[in-house]
C-alpha cells in the first residue's frame, strides 16, 4: 500500500469516526474547564464562620482597595489613552509618526516590574530623592514626596502599562470610522471640537469600553504589584487566605467573587465588541487627511503624547538599565543560565501544547455544525478573563485531592506511596498556562481557518489533493504566519506570568518571572534587573507585531 | 439672475500633482448641475474644492456670491452652508434616523426643529423609518436619510457625491428621476458627480464633462450628445465610431459611407481630413437599401439590438435596430444613413 492510498484510508476511517473526534472535542474542553467548575463549585459549600472572621476584619479592605483600584486604573488609562489616540490620528506634528508606535511600548511592560523600578528609583532612598536631598541640603523628613508604595503608586503603575489598551481600540475607531462621518458633521455646520463631541466620541464609545474592560479585566487579576505595594486587594486576600490561614475552600470562595466582578466586565466587552460591529460606517476606505499643527499646539501636542511613554517606558525602562549595568558581572552565572533555559522551555513546551489543542479544537469545530462543540470551545477561549491567582487556586485543589486519594489508595492496597504525583509537578504548572492562555491561539487558529474557504478544499480535491496534502499545500501556507504569532504570543505571555506560577511551581523551579519577583521583594533591584529587562525584551515583540498589523490592515495609512 | 455657484479658473494640485486644471462654471439658482466623467478624472476632487475639504491653489470658488476659497481666503467647510451626500451615505451610526436628520439644525427653535424634521418625512417618504437605526436600512432608505439630513438646514448648495454608487442598477435611474423632483420641490440648487451618463441625463439641467482635470463641455444632455466640442466628449457620451472623412465644402463632407450633409464648422475648409461621429441612431437599418453591411457581432437590449456591422471597405459601424429584426451573425443587411447633427473634428 502506497503512503498515498494509507494515508486516504487512515483519513477516511478518522471521517466515519467524526463523533468521535467531537467527543474527544467535549471532553477535552471539560478538562480545561475544570478550575472554573471547582471555583464555582466552592460555593456550594458553607464557611460561614471563616467569612464572618474576614469581614470583621480583612474583607471590607479587599474590596474598597480593589474598588479604588478599578476607579483610579480606569480614570487614569482612559485619559492617557483616549487623548493621545485623538491626537495622533487627527493630526501631524513633530515625532507623532514615531508616537504613535510607541506609545505602545508600555504593553511590554508587566506591572510588577514598572512597580520594583519605580519603587526603587523615587523612594526615601532611592536616586530621584536622594538627588533632591543633595541639591537642597534638606534632610529624610524636611519635605513631602509622594510614597511609591502606596494604594496611589498601585494606580499609577497599573495605569501606565495598562492604558495602550484603550489607545490601540480607540485609534482603531477614530481612524476607521469617523473620518467620512467627520466630513459629514462638517458639512452639517459642526467646528472640529463640536466633531469630536458629537459625532467621534460617542462612535468610539463600544471601542473605548472594551479597552476599558481590559484594562479593569488586568486589574482585577494583578497580583505583582499590589504585594509588593503591600496594599490589600483580592488577589493577595486569595494568597493570604489559602497560604496564611490555610484554608482553600475559602480562597476558592473569595476566587469565585473575584470572579463575579470579571465577569461583568466581560460582559460589559462583549456586548460592546457587538455594538461596535453596527458602528461600522462606511464599507469605504477613505484615506486619512490629517491636519498638520503648527507652534504651540504642536508643541503641546507632542507634550501630551509623549507623557505616557515617558511614564510607562521611558523611566522605568532607563532605571533598569542602568541597573542591569551595575549589576551586569554578578548575574551571568550557571544559575542564571539555569533559569533562562527552564523558562525558554517552558514557555516554549506550553506555546506548542497550546498550538496543537487549538488546532484540533479548531478543526473539529470547523467540520461540525455542533451548537455544544461551538459553546464549549467558547467557553475555553474565556480563560483568559481569569485572574491567574484564580486559575492556580482551581487546578492546585482538585489535583492536590486526586494527588492524596491517590497516595492513600496505593498505601492501602499496594503499600506505596505516590506522594505529590501531579500537583508538585510542571504538569499542573502547564495545565494552568493552557486554561489562562488558549484563548490566544483558539481565536487565532478560528480566524485563520475562518479564511480558508470550504471551497478551497472542494477546488484541491477536484485537483486530486488528498486531505494531508490539502492540509499541507493549502492549509498551512496560508495559516503559517498566523500560527507563528499564535505561539509567540502565548510564549510570550507564559514568560511575563507571575501568580500562577509564584503557586504552581514546583519546588527549586524558577522562572524569570518568579525570579525577579523574589529578588525585588528582598530589596535587590539591581539583580532583579537583568531578568526584568529580559521579560520587557521578550514583551516587545508582540508590541512589535501589534503595531505592524495595524498599520498593514488600513490600505490607506502613510 | 444671480449665480449660486461661480467657478473662476480653479486649479488643484496636490503634490505637485495636477488634479484640476483652469476650470469655470456658473450654476444658476434651483439648477441642478452633474459632472460627468471617468473615475480619476478629478470630478470628485471639484465637488470636494466647492465643500471646502480641498483649498484651491488658483482660482476662485463663490457660493451664492461670496468668495468661499481664493489662494488668499478660505471659508471653513462648516460656515458654507452646503449640504453634502456622500457616495455611501455615511450616516451617523450612533443615532436614529430623525437624529441623523436634525443633526444640522442648530439654534433653532423645538417647533422649527419638528416641523422641517416633519416637512422632510413626507418629502423623501420615511415616515415609518424615523426611529430605526442605519444598519436596520436597505440602500435605497439610507440614501434617502442622508438626501434629508443634508437638505435640512436649507444649504445654499447642495452637493452630491455618486449618490447612486451603492445601489443596485436597476434602482438608479428611477431614483435620479425621484431624486430630481425632490429636489426642485425643495428649490435646491445641487451638483452630482458621476461617472455613468443614464443618471446624468436623468438629474441634470446642466452636465460638465470632465477629463484629465479640465472641464471640457459644460452644456445640456442633448447639446452632449449630438453637438459635442471635442473628440473626448464625443467619446465618452453615448456611443458611436468615428470614421475619417474629407471635408468637400461648408455644408457637405464625403466619408467611406457616402456623403454627409450639416454644418461645418468654420475653421474645417476644404479639403481637410476630419473625423466624422456616427451615433448607432445615426445608421437605420433599411431592407431596401442598396448599402449593405455584414452583422459582426450583436447585443440583445430588449427592445432593440445594438449591431456591429461590417462595411464593404472593411469599416466598422453600429447601428441600433428594433429587436423584431433578428439576423445571424455574418448577414450582411441594408443600412442607410440618417444623420441630423454632423459631428465632425479636426484629424
Amino acid at each position: 500500500m502506497t503512503f498515498k492510498k494509507f494515508s486516504e484510508s487512515f483519513y477516511s476511517k478518522l471521517n466515519f469516526k467524526l463523533s468521535n473526534f467531537n467527543l474527544a472535542l467535549v471532553l477535552l474542553s471539560l478538562f480545561f474547564c475544570i478550575p472554573l467548575i471547582i471555583i464555582c463549585g466552592s460555593l456550594f459549600f458553607p464557611a460561614k464562620d471563616v467569612w464572618t472572621h474576614l469581614f470583621d476584619t480583612v474583607l471590607v479592605d479587599y474590596i474598597f482597595n480593589s474598588f479604588a483600584l478599578l476607579i483610579g486604573v480606569g480614570f487614569f488609562s482612559l485619559i492617557l489613552g483616549v487623548i493621545p489616540a485623538w491626537l495622533i490620528s487627527m493630526y501631524k506634528f513633530p515625532m507623532s509618526r514615531y508616537l504613535e508606535w510607541a506609545i505602545l511600548l508600555p504593553m511590554s511592560m508587566p506591572a510588577y516590574i514598572i512597580a520594583y523600578s519605580y519603587t526603587g528609583a523615587f523612594d526615601a532612598a532611592g536616586p530621584v530623592q536622594e538627588t533632591i536631598r543633595e541639591l537642597t541640603g534638606w534632610g529624610y523628613h524636611d519635605y513631602w514626596f509622594p510614597e511609591v508604595r502606596s494604594l496611589g503608586g498601585a494606580m499609577a503603575m497599573l495605569s501606565f502599562v495598562l492604558y495602550p489598551y484603550i489607545y490601540l481600540l480607540t485609534r482603531a475607531s477614530f481612524t476607521e470610522q469617523s473620518v467620512c462621518v467627520l466630513e459629514v458633521s462638517r458639512t452639517l455646520g459642526c467646528n472640529s471640537v463640536d466633531a469630536f463631541r458629537r459625532v467621534a466620541l460617542p462612535l468610539a464609545r463600544p471601542a473605548i469600553i472594551v479597552g476599558l474592560s481590559l484594562v479593569l479585566m488586568e486589574t482585577l487579576a494583578d497580583y505583582g504589584t499590589v504585594q509588593y505595594f503591600g496594599v490589600s486587594a483580592f488577589t493577595t486576600g486569595i494568597f493570604r487566605t489559602w497560604f496564611g490561614m490555610d484554608n482553600s475552600l475559602v480562597a476558592a470562595q473569595l476566587s469565585a467573587v473575584l470572579l463575579l466582578f470579571v465577569a461583568v466586565f466581560l460582559y460589559l466587552e462583549r456586548r460592546s465588541r457587538t455594538q461596535l460591529a453596527f458602528h461600522h460606517t462606511s464599507s469605504r476606505y477613505s484615506p486619512l487627511l490629517k491636519q498638520k499643527l503648527i507652534g504651540t499646539h504642536a508643541f503641546f501636542a507632542f507634550v501630551v503624547c509623549f507623557i505616557p511613554l515617558l511614564l510607562g517606558f521611558i523611566i522605568p525602562a532607563s532605571f533598569l538599565f542602568d541597573w542591569a549595568i551595575s549589576a551586569y558581572s554578578g548575574v551571568f552565572n550557571k544559575d542564571f543560565y539555569i533559569l533562562l533555559l527552564n523558562t525558554l522551555m517552558l514557555a516554549f513546551v506550553t506555546a506548542l501544547l497550546a498550538l496543537v489543542v487549538a488546532l484540533f479544537l479548531g478543526y473539529t469545530n470547523r467540520n461540525s455544525y455542533s451548537f455544544i462543540n461551538k459553546f464549549l470551545v467558547r467557553f475555553v477561549s474565556m480563560g483568559y478573563a481569569i485572574p491567574g491567582t484564580v486559575i492556580a487556586v482551581g487546578v492546585l485543589i482538585p489535583f492536590a485531592w486526586f494527588d492524596s486519594r491517590l497516595d492513600d489508595f496505593l498505601k492501602l492496597h499496594f503499600n506505596i506511596s505516590s506522594g505529590l504525583l501531579i500537583s508538585g509537578t510542571l504538569f499542573i504548572l502547564v495545565f494552568a498556562y493552557l486554561v489562562r492562555f488558549l484563548t490566544i491561539p483558539i481565536n487565532i487558529v478560528e480566524a485563520a481557518l475562518g479564511k480558508i474557504k470550504p471551497e478551497m478544499d472542494e477546488i484541491a480535491k477536484t485537483n486530486g489533493l488528498s486531505h494531508i496534502n490539502i492540509v499541507k499545500r493549502i492549509h498551512m501556507p496560508i495559516m503559517r504566519g498566523s500560527l507563528l504569532t499564535a505561539l509567540l504570543l502565548v510564549f510570550v505571555d507564559v514568560l511575563k506570568e507571575l501568580p500562577a506560577t509564584l503557586i504552581l511551581r514546583p519546588f527549586n523551579f524558577n522562572t524569570l518571572a518568579v525570579r525577579t519577583f523574589e529578588l525585588a521583594n528582598e530589596e535587590r533591584l539591581a539583580d532583579a534587573a537583568i531578568p526584568a529587562l529580559a521579560i520587557v525584551l521578550a514583551g516587545i515583540i508582540p508590541v512589535i507585531m501589534i503595531s505592524n498589523s495595524i498599520s498593514r490592515s488600513r490600505p490607506g495609512y502613510e | 439672475m444671480n449665480n449660486a455657484i461661480e467657478i473662476r479658473e480653479l486649479s488643484l494640485s496636490i503634490e505637485d500633482r495636477s488634479i484640476l486644471n483652469n476650470i469655470s462654471f456658473n450654476l444658476g439658482e434651483i439648477d441642478i448641475a452633474c459632472l460627468l466623467g471617468p473615475s480619476g478624472c478629478g470630478k470628485t476632487s471639484l465637488l470636494r474644492c466647492i465643500a471646502g475639504f480641498e483649498k484651491p491653489n488658483k482660482g476662485e470658488v463663490l457660493i451664492k456670491g461670496v468668495i468661499t476659497s481664493n489662494p488668499n481666503h478660505y471659508i471653513p467647510v462648516e460656515e458654507r452652508n452646503i449640504g453634502m451626500v456622500f457616495q455611501d451615505y455615511v450616516l451617523f451610526p450612533h443615532m436614529c434616523v430623525s437624529e441623523n436628520i436634525i443633526f444640522g439644525l442648530k439654534n433653532l427653535q423645538q417647533k422649527r426643529i419638528k416641523q422641517r424634521l416633519d416637512e422632510l418625512i413626507e418629502l423623501l417618504d420615511l415616515g415609518d423609518q424615523i426611529n430605526k437605526f442605519p444598519h436596520q436600512l436597505s440602500g435605497g432608505q439610507q440614501q434617502r436619510v442622508a438626501l434629508a439630513r443634508a437638505m435640512a438646514p436649507r444649504p445654499g448648495v447642495l452637493l452630491l457625491d455618486e449618490p447612486f454608487a451603492s445601489l443596485d442598477i436597476e434602482l438608479r435611474e428611477q431614483l435620479a428621476h425621484e431624486l430630481r423632483s425632490i429636489l426642485k420641490q425643495d428649490g435646491i440648487t445641487t451638483i452630482m458627480v458621476t461617472h455613468n451618463q443614464l443618471e446624468a441625463f436623468a438629474m441634470a439641467d446642466v452636465i460638465g464633462v470632465m477629463r484629465d482635470g479640465k472641464l471640457r463641455q459644460w452644456d445640456t444632455a442633448f447639446n452632449l450628445y449630438h453637438i459635442p466640442k471635442t473628440l473626448d466628449v464625443a467619446d465618452f457620451v453615448g456611443e458611436g465610431v468615428f470614421i475619417s472623412g474629407e471635408v468637400i465644402n461648408n455644408k457637405e463632407v464625403k466619408t467611406d459611407i457616402g456623403n454627409i450633409k450639416g454644418y461645418v464648422p468654420d475653421n474645417l475648409t476644404k479639403g481637410e481630413k476630419v473625423r466624422v461621429l456616427i451615433r448607432p441612431d445615426d445608421i437605420l437599418h433599411d431592407d431596401d437599401s442598396e448599402i449593405t453591411a455584414v452583422v459582426i457581432s450583436k447585443a440583445f437590449r430588449g427592445a432593440e439590438f445594438l449591431y456591429t456591422l461590417e462595411m464593404k471597405n472593411g469599416l466598422h459601424v453600429q447601428s441600433l435596430v428594433p429587436s423584431h429584426h433578428d439576423h445571424p451573425i455574418n448577414e450582411p443587411i441594408g443600412i442607410k444613413l440618417e444623420i441630423d447633427h454632423l459631428v465632425i473634428f479636426a484629424d
